[in-house]
Order: structure tokens, then sequence, then C-alpha cells
């Protein structure tokens, strides 16, 4: 995600430019229009997810399903092997007449720790992947933006994007009738 | 705007009536100041009832503290356990609670996948519950040990003596199903509550509870890239989580039905065990919400429609379990088998415990018929008491199935009878009061209802109302 | 301080110079108050005398005596640690013996066993004598001599005594009394009469509580002297037990009846030719022995009488009954034996002797000698003269050696009253008991494992007893007492002993003798010759009262009382009802509903005006109008165990109700009593647990133990059985033995250091036996039949309590062994609740005894000791399995069968427990399970148990199954 890890402001004074938004609808609309412009660089903030919005700032990604798959399937090996090998190799030992490979009996934990493994890497990956935790971001510097988080939408061009220019940006965003534009700082 | 300003939620809080899941008038705002407002609450302005709810619990806790330190002092005889019935209280409460937990994934995990709008408010309060059962069913397979101090010995881990454990037995299943399901209720819990931490981080007036929400929202921003995994990995749990949650309480059913023990080794156990665990969850989260909706004035977010479909779902679980019932009997007379049979009969009048079969037909089975009326699901107080009736319907079918069965086995010679003495029951309480303990300083600390969601069903319900215009 | 050795003689001090050790010191002498069944104050006590013993001086636990005792395989100097050596000698109930061998551990007697050479006992034992090693170390013994109460010396007694003696000198000896029990040893009774002889004057008086009256007064009855009954079962094809429990420990020689008698039915069981005996049993209350009759006839004790006299063949016999039991002996002349009860008055007694004189059994199957005992005396008449001239004051100086008087003397003599006008009281015996209560000198006697003595057996054989070790506590044995009084007490018992049998001693190789006699505890020969009896006089028509009948018995577990203070016998339920740490008043189910009285009612009985109070317990089989009661409790001072426990059934015992007694009342108290009992079900509800058929079943239907719905065929598996290559061990249990004398329940109790629970806990069904005995009545209530099966560990090949341990805390050895490993053992009781046999015991407390110094010498070093929260049960005695395996390989040979005996087997007089390697088809345990009547119990839960039982067989008189 290089948007969100590298350091902005090759001009030094300016993050991106965020302009606020009342509703889903026209942050969505908002997006799609500044993809279409060809900006590339830029990013949605939403009090909750907006079905599309992802989509209409040309982000697509399927690591986090990859990641769980190969997690729940080494948990079920481990599982399994684990039982196997306590059972075969590591502690033999004639128990109630069964043979020492006793695989059905290790179906239960085989299947646990597939379950648990899988839910710890969707989490962890997920939070990766985000680059969460991240204790500092630009965007906290507009003081408006804490109601990104109750009842307002922004839509932020980044400084790092080649078309990006202070003023034609701002002209542009204004005229996506936001309730305000404002600027970022870095 | 100034967060804590009751102002702000200046939305009436009237209950819209069963067809809808949140009350008119609210927006993104107002339904982030009513669950936001909860917490931000000044300290000595909250409910009177929560404080003497605590107190209660908190004194139960300490009974649990003094049964705790006997037991470890003289030993698992304090409780009335002896030879045959070497299991007791301390398994039937295990299976309670446990099943009691389930709800929680279920509503949040199941009913997501089946998208039922209703969940939504009160998934949140469910998972919590989910976490602070399994924490009370985990303490008890510990307590009963013998040698409690030595419990580390389930765990498979390299030792110098090159011990292991044996994966054969359902107790070693318990260890990983029970601890791998504390982990992902946990886990499911907290993610959900990220993006809320960072409203509250926003919404957070005083520079220390910002502190706190901000750790804990790791900085989160509500950016559309961070939904759309977010979104995903959500997806995911919910997905491993709901065979997860089947799974859970068909290995507890294990304990029992791969032992040879008649009145416990059935094949019907797994799936009544799970259908019980939903239908006593269902029945301990109405128990929790009726009265909180009604302290925090919820009524508005948690609605008559949530208590409505949470009914029906008790009564469909409900007669699931019956027909559980009914097959366990039917199979032990078609089986022949004379044990199998006199298992039965032995529940039902000749045991010494026959009157306990008898009260939980009737709690479990006869009682929760009336939910068949409309009337009866949209009375309040209605609801309560079955609820009610059915935490103890669902007790007892753990007693009759761990304790009954074990008084009478295969030679007559050994059988014997259960008295459960004082400290039986002070760990029992104990525990009950640990996890209403956790659940008041729960709701008093952390937006009991998904705020974000909440947005969701507002924005939802916009649509469809600009739809209908 | 239990735990750190290191601690340990420091802790002690401390503990010793606590004040509540000084109250305790104090409170030695004056009556306590115990409370066994709180675990709490029981443990304080037992820490408190552990202090005492430790600082009496514990370390003497260790000392081998000072004389050459002799090993009974190997010389002690090859004394190896973790080696046990083996010791002859001989216990004494009542005066008479059976010899035994004693495991010692580095001078420490851990195990009794049954000496095979002696004919009492042939390698067997019972309950009691495997338990009298725990008698040994028992903390309540008294430990000093004591004066008025207060800590004395024997050199001050002696002082005393010879006094006494000196000051009756002038006047014969008149004055001087000796009380004794009965006395079979030659020495002892020599020394008395040595001292009679001098002083002839003074007198010896007797007094048995539970002795053999009625047999010595019949014999004098029928044959107007003296004289000793053998029975020779192996010889016997009818037997009509008129009310003799001749299977249990109250009969002298029930040993070798035992052993005898099963092998009889043992060999008609599997060898078709021979001829079962038929055991009919005549009594009021269900004995074992009853439970092995092939037909059982209920009736009072006092009806006996009139049954006895109705089979005496002159008379015709009257009821049906009688007439088949009498065509049965007749048809039987010479090969049957018609025996009376050891409790049947003595006229019964002489009419069995002429019953058997008639039917020409006299001289073939019943077999007389002289009497084993030194001086046959009437002991009733004995004690009463003693009391009267003790109240006329014409005793001065009173020595009672062993015994307890006071508390079991006939309640109509006021023994207590006279007692306290003798000038001089001294009292020698274990325990600081009732009667030392009320004597001026108490002296400690010497246990037997502590002691020289000599005894005869029920044949008259003499057993020398050679001490284990030295007195732990410097008890004194009669004949050192008796030494004082024939002025040589400087004289050791050893050397009494030794001097006596020398004198008697023809020839010049005495050491060679007596190293043999003390090697093998048998001397040779000394066996009574037999002895033509004149033909008997039949007394007349045998009268009977009327009305409400209480019947006196020593108890099934602690007999007379000598026995109470031990805890394995308080816990070893009694066969009959399962019943520990109590007695009551078994009354029959009709009885009860006539008087209104139910289990756990609280009874007054009155009898003759004297009343005693306890609680009622319905017994199935008991007679109508007769109560049972048992001796051997409500002791007041018999020390922490046994102490305010039961009622006192001698209360109400007179000197002519000795046995029994009529008109007898009977009057409810209070209510819900609570019992302590090991088995709540009593009868085998529809199961069959216990498979029993008839002779003629059986041949119809050979397989009837197993039939074919119960069969599971051995490939009936999912996976691959396992295959045990070296050695298979198993074990079979012969139902048509087994007598349920409980005296496996015991041995497995001293070999394995199980612990005692307290009756607390018993009731809560946490008894920690490994061995149970089950006991289930079927058919009528009032009259049923009675089974006992013996239920240890089955060691499934299949172990279903290994399926489900977490931890692998039991897992299966490669010779098929169900294996404990206590220190893995979590305790999570899952393989209990799993266990279909429910065969496994939990630690739920710390039951075992870590505070009493004393009590650690009577465990099994080879057996470890559980603590709290694990789980335990039958290993097969591993143990010995592998001291075995470890011996032959020494020897560079196979474990050959009969290497390894299990301790259960060990001690069963009957032989009905075998154990062995099932690989080897020419073991004794292989050959069994290849006969039909064996079955598994549960066969159908296909567990493959390694313990299989054999059916039991019946063999009914035709006349009566039609009847």
């Amino acid at each position: 995600m290089p948007t969100e890890t590298k350091v902005s402001g090759q001009l030094g004074s300016l993050y991106g430019i965020m302009a606020e938004f009342d509703d889903p609808e026209s942050l969505l609309d908002a997006a799609r229009r500044a993809r279409s412009e060809g900006y590339r660089d830029m990013d949605a903030y939403s009090p909750m997810p907006v079905e599309g919005l992802a989509e209409a700032i040309g982000f697509r990604s399927n690591w986090v399903q990859r990641l769980v798959f190969t997690g729940g399937l080494l948990g079920a090996i481990g599982g399994f092997m684990l039982c196997w090998w306590i059972t075969v190799i590591a502690y033999p030992h004639n128990v109630a007449g069964r043979p020492l490979n006793s695989w059905p009996a290790y179906v239960p934990i085989t299947f646990e720790l597939m379950v648990l493994i899988a839910c710890i890497t969707a989490v962890v990956g997920m939070l990766a992947l985000n680059g969460l935790p991240q204790p500092y971001h630009p965007v906290f510097n507009v003081e408006e933006f804490t109601r990104a988080s109750r009842d307002k939408f922004f839509l932020c061009i980044e400084a790092t994007d080649p078309k990006f220019s202070p003023e034609t940006t701002r002209e542009f965003l204004e005229h996506l009738n936001p309730r305000e534009v404002m600027e970022v700082a870095p | 705007m100034k967060p804590e300003d009751q102002e702000s939620t200046s939305v009436a809080t009237l209950d819209p009536g069963p067809d809808k899941v949140i009350g008119p008038g609210h927006d993104y705002g107002t339904v982030t100041d009513e669950i936001g407002g909860v917490v931000f609450r000044p300290f000595l302005k909250t409910p009177p009832q929560m404080f003497i709810g605590f107190a209660c619990a908190f004194l139960l806790v300490n009974l649990l503290m003094i049964a705790v330190t006997w037991l470890f002092v003289r030993g698992v005889g304090v409780w009335g356990i002896a030879i045959p019935v070497a299991w007791g209280f301390a398994i039937v409460n295990f299976v309670w609670w446990i099943g009691i937990g389930h709800a929680g994934t279920l509503i949040s995990a199941i009913l997501l996948l089946l998208k039922q709008d209703w969940r939504t408010s009160i998934n949140r309060f469910s998972e919590a519950m989910t976490l602070f059962a399994v924490a009370c069913a985990g303490m008890f397979p510990i307590l009963h040990l013998g040698r409690p101090w030595l419990a580390y010995w389930l765990l498979p881990y390299p030792n110098t003596m090159w011990l292991w454990p044996q994966p054969r037995s359902p107790l070693i299943w318990d260890v990983f199903a029970v601890s791998t399901y504390a982990t992902v209720s946990f886990i499911f819990w907290f993610t959900g509550l990220i993006p809320d931490f960072a409203t509250m981080r926003d919404k957070a007036g005083n520079p220390v509870a910002q502190k706190i929400f901000g750790m804990l929202a790791m900085g989160w921003r509500n950016s559309a890239r961070h939904w759309a995994r977010y979104q995903k990995a959500y997806l995911l749990l919910a997905g491993l989580s709901t065979p997860l949650v089947v799974s859970v309480h068909s290995v507890v059913s294990f304990d029992f039905a791969v032992a040879i023990l008649p009145g416990w080794h059935t094949t019907i156990f797994p799936p009544y065990f799970v259908a019980g665990a939903i239908y006593s969850g269902f029945a301990m989260v109405l128990t929790l919400a009726i009265p909180v909706r009604r302290w925090y004035h919820l009524e508005d977010l948690i609605t008559m429609r949530h208590i409505e479909c949470m009914s029906k779902v008790m009564l469909g679980t409900g007669l699931i379990v019956a027909y559980g019932y009914a097959m366990e009997a039917f199979m032990a007379w078609y089986s022949g088998g004379q044990y199998e049979r006199y298992a039965f009969v032995n529940r039902m009048w000749a045991g010494g415990y026959w009157w306990t079969y008898w009260i939980l037909i009737l709690c479990n089975i006869v009682i929760p018929q009336l939910l068949w009326s409309r009337r009866v699901r949209m009375s309040v107080p209605a609801v309560f008491v079955i609820a009610l009736v059915v935490n103890v319907g669902m007790w007892l079918e753990r007693f009759v199935i761990v304790v009954t069965s074990l008084t009478r086995d295969f030679v007559p010679s050994s059988w014997g009878m259960y008295y459960p003495t004082v400290w039986d029951w002070s760990t029992y309480l104990g525990t009950i009061g640990v996890f209403l303990a956790l659940m008041f300083l729960f709701i008093r600390g952390l937006p009991a209802i998904s705020i974000f969601e909440m947005r969701e069903v507002v924005h939802e319900g916009e649509a469809t109302h600009a739809h209908g215009d | 301080m239990k735990h750190d050795k290191s601690l340990y003689w420091r802790s002690l001090d401390e503990l010793a110079s606590t004040d509540e050790f000084r109250a305790f010191v104090e409170d030695e002498f004056p009556n306590r108050t115990p409370d066994w069944n709180d675990p709490a104050s029981r443990r304080r006590f037992l820490r408190l005398m552990g202090a005492s013993i430790a600082l009496a001086g514990a370390s003497a636990c260790t000392k081998q005596p000072k004389e050459l005792i002799v090993p009974y395989v190997r010389q002690p100097e090859e004394m190896i640690p973790g080696k046990p050596l083996f010791y002859a000698t001989a216990m004494s109930v009542a005066g008479i013996a059976t010899g035994v061998l004693v495991e010692s551990h580095l001078g420490r007697p851990t195990k009794i066993e049954g000496n095979p050479e002696h004919p009492a006992s042939l390698g067997a034992t019972d309950a009691a004598i495997q338990a009298s090693v725990l008698t040994l170390y028992d903390p309540d013994r008294s430990q000093t001599v004591t004066r008025n109460g207060y800590i004395s010396g024997w050199g001050t007694f002696i002082a005393a005594l010879t006094g006494a003696r000196d000051a009756a000198k002038p006047k014969k000896g008149a004055g001087v009394r000796i009380l004794t029990g009965t006395v079979t040893s030659p020495t002892l009774a020599t020394q008395i009469q040595d001292f009679l002889t001098e002083f002839p004057e003074a007198r010896w008086h007797q007094y048995e509580p539970c002795g053999r009256h009625s047999a010595r007064a019949g014999a004098i009855l029928a044959f107007a002297k003296p004289m000793n009954t053998i029975y020779r079962f192996d010889r016997a094809d009818v037997i009509v037990s008129l009310d003799s429990d001749f299977l249990s420990s109250t009969t002298p020689g029930s040993l070798r009846y035992a052993r005898d008698y099963s092998a009889r039915r043992r060999a008609a069981a599997e060898t078709p030719d021979r001829t079962p005996p038929r055991l009919y049993v005549a009594e009021n209350t269900p004995s074992v022995t009853g439970s092995m009759a092939d037909h059982r006839f209920r009736m009072t004790a006092g009806g006996v009488a009139e049954f006895a006299s109705s089979i005496r063949g002159d008379t015709g016999a009257t009821s049906p009954e009688a007439r088949a039991v009498l065509k049965d002996l007749q048809a039987h002349r010479g090969a049957g034996i018609v025996i009376a009860g050891e409790y049947q008055p003595p006229s019964v007694h002489a009419v069995v002797h002429a019953i058997n004189q008639t039917l020409g059994n006299a001289g073939k199957t019943v077999v007389y000698t002289g009497p084993i005992e030194a001086n046959p005396v009437d002991q009733i008449a004995s004690l009463a003269e003693l009391v009267k001239d003790m109240r006329d004051g014409a005793v001065e100086t009173l020595l009672i050696l062993g015994g307890n008087p006071v508390y079991d003397a006939p309640a109509d003599l006021n023994f207590l009253d006279a007692l306290k006008k003798v000038k001089l009281r001294a009292h020698l015996g274990l325990y600081s008991n009732e009667t030392a209560a009320w004597c001026h000198f108490h002296i400690p006697e010497a246990h037997y494992l502590e002691s020289w003595s000599d005894a005869r057996a029920y044949d008259g054989t003499v057993g020398i007893v050679q001490p284990l070790i030295m007195p732990l506590y410097g008890g004194k044995t009669p004949h050192e007492v008796m030494n004082v009084l024939n002025d040589a007490a400087d004289q050791s018992a050893h050397d009494t002993v030794q001097g006596y049998w020398q004198a008697q001693h023809r020839g010049t190789d005495f050491d060679d003798f007596w190293q043999i006699t003390l090697h093998d505890g048998v001397m040779a020969g000394t066996a009574l010759p037999e002895k033509a009896p004149p033909s008997a006089k039949m007394p007349e028509q045998l009268a009977n009262g009327a009305g409400l009948e209480i019947v006196f018995r020593p108890d099934p577990s602690v007999g007379d009382g000598a026995l109470s203070n031990n805890a394995w016998l308080q816990e070893m339920p009694k066969p009959q009802n399962k019943m520990t740490w109590d007695n009551a008043v078994w009354i029959s189910p009709k009885s009860a509903e006539h008087y209104g009285v139910t289990t756990g009612d609280v009874v007054e009985i009155e009898l003759g005006g004297r009343k005693v109070g306890g609680p009622v317990w319905i017994m199935p089989g008991q007679a109508d109008e007769s109560l049972t009661v048992h001796f051997g409790y409500g002791r007041t001072r018999a020390g922490k165990v046994a102490d305010g426990i039961g009622f006192d059934a001698y209360a109400v015992r007179t000197a002519n109700t000795l046995w029994q007694g009529t008109g007898a009342s009977i009057a409810r108290k209070a209510r819900d009593y609570k019992f302590a009992t090991t088995q709540h079900t009593q009868t085998m509800e529809e199961r069959d647990p216990f498979r029993a058929a008839t002779y003629a079943e059986f041949h119809k239907t050979p397989d009837f133990a197993r039939p074919e719905e119960k069969r599971v065929p051995n490939d009936l598996t999912l996976f691959p059985q396992w295959e045990y290559k070296q050695h298979k061990w198993g074990m079979s249990i012969d139902l048509n033995s087994c007598v349920g004398c409980h005296a496996c329940t015991i041995a497995c109790q001293s070999e394995n250091n199980i612990p005692v629970v307290g009756k607390e806990e018993v009731a809560k069904g946490r008894h920690m036996n490994w061995l149970r005995v089950d006991r289930y009545f079927k058919g009528p209530l009032e009259d049923p039949e009675l089974y006992f099966q013996p239920v240890p560990c089955m060691h499934c090949e299949n172990a279903l309590c290994e399926l489900v341990c977490p931890v692998a805390a039991t897992v299966h050895s490669a010779e098929g062994l169900n294996e404990m490993v206590y220190n893995r053992c979590v305790g999570t009781r899952y393989c209990s609740n799993n266990c279909p046999y429910k065969v496994r015991r939990f630690n739920f407390f710390l039951y075992a005894d870590w505070d009493t110094q004393s009590l650690f010498g009577v465990r099994n070093p080879d057996v470890s000791v559980r603590s709290r929260g694990v789980m335990e049960k039958c290993s097969y005695c591993v143990q010995r399995i592998n001291s075995a395996k470890i011996e032959a390989e020494k020897q560079d040979r196979p474990v050959k069968d009969g290497d390894i005996v299990t301790a259960c087997q060990q001690a069963c007089p009957a032989e009905a427990i075998v154990f062995g390697d099932l690989n080897d088809p020419n073991s004794r345990v292989a050959k069994l399970k290849r006969q039909q009547r064996d079955y598994s119990l549960l066969e159908e839960l296909n567990t493959r148990p390694r313990t299989t039982y054999l059916a039991r067989l019946r063999n009914p008189n035709p006349d009566l199954e039609k009847g």
C-alpha cells in the first residue's frame, strides 16, 4: 500500500486535499468522477463501509482470503500431525487396545486447529495489510475529520498523485459540491 | 459540536414496534451519540439498577473465591461427588455455560451470513456474553480436577519426562475445542469493536479516554481500502465461526457420547446439544437484553422486532431439543438394549432423580410452547419469564444427563446417589456472579451495540425510504 | 512436618512441646470422647500419637529380637534391603492358634500370610489375621506400665506383685486369683500349674467372651468328659449344619474346613464323575455358610434345637425338610456330617454327637480327640465363682492376663462391682481398656508379633509363636508376668518357652528340633491323637422358649471386641449387609412390619429387664421373631477408632442367655439413623452379574453361564487386536467356591497400602477397597438366596478407562495389565465414569495418613502410597509379578505357573481366586478359563476382561426341589 506508507510531501507543505460530503451517495459519485478525471492516489473515508466505494477509487485485493486459506491448511495439517506424532512416534502406548494410529480420533483436533489458525491469520492479516496499528496519519490533522467516524464522508486526493496540483485539484473538488474542501497538512 | 452534550442525542427513544429494527428519526449522528452516550455518561449518572446489579454480582464473585479456596485446601471431596457419580455440578455447569456461549457466535456469524438485519443491534452484546460465558465454563474443567495445579498437563508441550497427552480422549478434544472457541470469539468481538473504538476515540472529550480508545483503535481511519479488507476478514471470520460453533458443542457432547455409560452413549447427542446450546444462549441474551434496554432507554435500537425474532429462534431450537428428547427415549426403547432401556426407566421414574426429568420437560418443552402465540411474544415480561424458565430447564437437562445417568449404570452393586453440598452451590452461583459482573462492566465501559453497523442500518433505511418515494 | 524427612525430629520436638500435646498427654488416662467420623480431629489425634511414639523411641521399630529367630527361607544375616524375609509364627484367636508366615522388611513386619505347613491354615488366612498387623502398629496401644492411671514402671509392678505373693505365701496363696482367657499354650498352662502347686489355695479362672462353652459342655453332656471334635469335610457327601457357621472364622479350623469343603465342590464341578457335596443349613441369620447351602432352612436359633431332635432318627422326622434331610443322611452313612453351631446350647451338641454316632459318621467324617484346652472348665461357672469370691472379699490379688471382663462379662454377674472390692488388681492387655481403667496396675501386653509363646491349633497341633520385632512399647507376655509370680522375674519369655519344650523333648537333638519347629512354624506330631468316644447319651426332647428371640453373635468383622480398634476391620463390610463402622439389630422383613420398625430406626431392645438401644437393620433371610445383635461395639476405652461407635450387646447378655434369649421386647426410640454401607442395591435387578444353576441344569445346558446372545466372537472388532506375546496375565474367580469371607479384601488392603476413609466417607460412597465383594439377594425377600461375588479390576483388553484418560495416566502394559500411573493422574475421574464395573477408587481427600509415624511401619514398601486427587485400583499385585519375574530371571528360567500369587489369591481359604499366564495353555488359570462355566462380566460390552468368573452350581435335594 504505497499511499499509506510513503511519507507525503514532495511539495513538503501538503499531504493532499480533502472534500467533505453529507452522504455516501455523493461521496461515491465524487470518487467515480475523480477516478475518471485521472486521479489515482486518493482515498475515501466513511463512517461505515459503503458498497462500491473501494472499487470506485480503484482498489481491489484478495490477499486476505489467500492468507486465510493457507493458515487453515497449515492448521489442519499441523493438528493431524501433532496427534499422529504423539501417539505413533513420541509416546506410543497400548491404549484401550486401539491401534497406535487411531486416526478417527484425531479429526476434532485437526478441525479445531484449522479454524483457530485460519481465524488468527484473517484478523492479523487484515490489520497487517491495512498497515495497522499506525500511530500517526496526516488526515487526522483535519479538525473536521473526526466526523468521519460519526456522520460525514470524505474524499482525499493525495499530493503524490502525478496529476495533483494544489489549484486544479482544489477546483476539481469544489465542482463536486462538497460541504467544504480543505488542505491536509503532512 | 461538543461530544458529551446530551442535546446531540435529540431523538425520542420510543419503540417503533415489531416490524422495525430501529426507531424513527435516526441518522448517522444520533445512533452514534445514543450508543456512545451510554459509555460517556458521567459515572454517577449510571442507572442505579446497574450499581445494585453489580454489587450483587460482586458478592457472588467473593463467594466463588471462598468456595474455590476451600476446594483447593481440602480437595474435590468437599463436593458431593463420589463413586459412581464422579462428575457432578462442575461438569453440569461447564456444559451449561458453554451452551449459553453459543448464541453470541451464532447471532454474529450465522445470522450475518443469512443477512438477518435484526442481528445488528444485539450481536456485539451477545458476543460479549459469549466471551464471559466461555470464561465461566473454562473454570470448571480445571476446578474439578483432583489435582488442579497440574491442569497444564492436558496441553501438548515438550517436557523433560517426554510425556504427552492422549488425543483419543474427548477431554483433550475439549481442551482444543474450548480454547479455540474462546480465542475465536474474542478475535471476532474485538475485530467488530475496532471501528467503534475509532468512533469513541473521536468522540471522547477527556484525554485519558481518548488515549485508551486511540490505542484500541490502532489508528483506524475509516478508509475505503481498510473497510474493503475489513469486511472480507469479518465475513471469513463469520464463515469459519459457523462450523466452529457447531463443532464446539458437538465435541462437548462427545465427552458423553464417546463414553459407554447408558444415557451418555447416544449418537443423537451432537445435534441436540448444539440446538440446546443455541436455545439456552438465546434465552440468556433475552434475559440480559430486556433489562438493559430498559435501563438505558435503548428501546428504539433493541426493538420488539429483535425480541420477537429471538423468541421465534427460541421456539424453533426448543422444538429441535424436544425432538432430541423424544428420539433419545425412542431409540433406547427401540434398541432393545437392556441397560439402555433401564437408563431411561431410571431417568423417568425408577431413579432417585426422576423429578428433575419432569421439571426439565416442563421448562424446556411445555412452557416455551406459549411462544406460538404472538401476544405472548409481544409481551416483554412474558418473554423475559420464559427466557428465565428455559435457562433453568437447560441446566436441569445437563444435570439429568450427567448425574442421573451416572447414578445407575451396569452393575447394580455399584449404584449410588449424588447429593450436592453447599460448596457445589457456591461454586455455581459464584460463576453466575463472575458472568454478571463482567457483563455490567462491559455495558458501562464499551459500546454495547455495534455503532458502525447501526449506521449501515440507518443507511439501508434511508435507501429503502428514498426508494419508497 | 510429615513431608520433609529432614525436619522430622525437630518438628516432632516442636510438636511435643506444644500445649495441645501436653494437654493430650495429661488427657491420656481419663476417658476421651473420640470422633472418628471427623477426619480432622482424627488426624490431629494421630499426629499427636505419632509424636508421642517417636519420642517414646520409635527407633526401636527396626531392632531385631536379641534371641535367634529362624527365618522361613533365609538366615537373617542375608537380610538385603528391599528383600522381604518370611518368618513362621502363629496367631491365636480365643486361645486357638492358626499358623502364619509374616513378611518382614528390614525387621519390620508388613504383611501376614498363611503358613502352608500349618494344618489350620494350609496357606490361607482370614480377615482378622490379615488385619492383625495393623494392630501391632496401632498408636492407641497402651505404651507404658501404669499405676492408678499414672505412668509407672515394670520394676514397680514386680515389686507390688512379689509383695502380694509373699503376703499370700503363709495362706498357701489364698486370695490370689488369675483370670485368663482360654489357654492352649502348654508353656503358659505349666507356668500357672507350677504356681498353683506352690500356692494350692490360689485359683485360676478362665473366661472367654465368645469361647467354645457350648461345645465343651455338649461333649461333657454326651460323653461325660470334654472332647474336641474335628470334621473331615473332604470326606463328607452330605453336610447338615445346625446353625454352624463353619466357613467363617467364628469356628476354630474354619480355614481348613473351607479349604476342604470348597475342594470337594470344585472337584465335582470340574469332573463330572465326582459327586458334589450337599449342604443343608438351618439358621436364623444368613451366614456365609448359609450362602453356600444347597438348602437353607430359615428358623429361629431356638427352633434349631427342635429341628436337631427331629433328625435324630429314633423319633420319626416331623417336617418334610427334616424327613428329606434324614433320608439323605441315612443314604450316606459314614459320609455325612451333622455339625452343631458353636452358639447352639450344649444339648444340641449332645444330640449331634449321638446322631453322628448312629449314622456311623463318628470316626470317619467326624473325628474326636482329647481337649486342646490346657484346662477345660466351664468358664461361665469359673467366672461366676471368681465374681462371688470377689464380692465376698475373698480375693486380695487379681491378675487379669489379657481379656476385658469389665466390658464383656455377662451383665448379670456385675463383674465391675465385684472387681472394685479386690485390693490389688493388675491387668495385662494390648490396650488400656475398660478393665484396665479399674485396675491398679496395667501392663502393656506384647503383640503376638512381638512375643515368644506357643499355642495349639484346632486339632491340637502346636505352633511356636516367635517375635518379628522387639516390643514397640516394651510390652510383656503372659509368660513373663507368670514368671514374676513364679519368682523368676528375670527369665525371658523365650527362655521360658524354649525351656518348657526342652524339658518335653526326648532325645539329644533338641537344637535341630527347635530350629526345624521355628522354621516350619509347626511342631511335628503334636496333633492330638484320635480317640474313640464312648457312645453318646441322647438328652431328652429339647425344649424351646417362647416369644421374641434375641441371638447374640460375635461381630462378622470385629469379633468379640478384641479387634474393635482395628480400622481395617471396622471398614470391612459385613458380608451379609455390606455395613461398615456399626453394629445393628438385625430383624426379618416380616417381623419388622409386625413390630412397626424399619431400617434406620433406633430401637431399645429389652431382655430380662436389661435394656440396650441400637439401630435396626432389616435383614432378608433372617428368621421371623428373631433378632440378631453383634458384640464388639459400644466400646468406651478401645481407642480412637472404636470408641463410641455402635452399641454394646453385652449389656443385655447374661450367664444363662449366653447366645440366645427369648421373651425380648423391642420399642422404637428414634428414626433415620445413618448407616454407612458399601452397597445400596440388594438384588441383581433382572441382570445377571452372578450366574448360577443346579447340576441338573448344568448337565442339560453346559453353556448356561455363557448363552449365545451374550457372546462376543473374538473377531468382532473394527481394528486389529493387540498381541501379547510373552505373558498374558489373567485371573479366574470361582463363584462355586467363594464363601464371601472378605479375607481377600483385607489382604488386598494390607498388601497395597489402601487407606481407611472413615464412616462419613463410606456413607458418601468413597470407600477405597480395590477388591470389593458384591452381595446379591435372589428370590423372595423373606428367604432369598445369598450370593457373593468378588470384583477386582477386570483388566479389560479394550479398557474403556484408558480410552478416555486425557493424560495417558492409565495404559496397557505389554503383558496386558491395565496399569495406573499415579504420578501422571490429574484426577478427571473420567475413567471411573467409563468403567462399567466401577472398580476404580478415587482419593477425594488426602486419605493416606501422612501424619502418624507408627502407621508408616505397616506399609508395603513395594507399593506407592497414593496422594490426594489421584485414581487408584487393583493392579493384579504388579509388584509381586515383577519380583517373581526378577527371581526367575536371576535363576535363568521362565516364570512358572504358581510363581506369582496375588494377595487376594493367597489369602483365600476356598482357593476361589486363581491368577496366572493365559499364554501358557497348561497354567491353572488357562485350564479354568477353558471350562464351560467360565463367563466374563458384561461380555456383551466387548471389553474383553482378563478377570473372568466360574458360575456357581447348586446341588439341591430332588425331594425338596419338588416340594
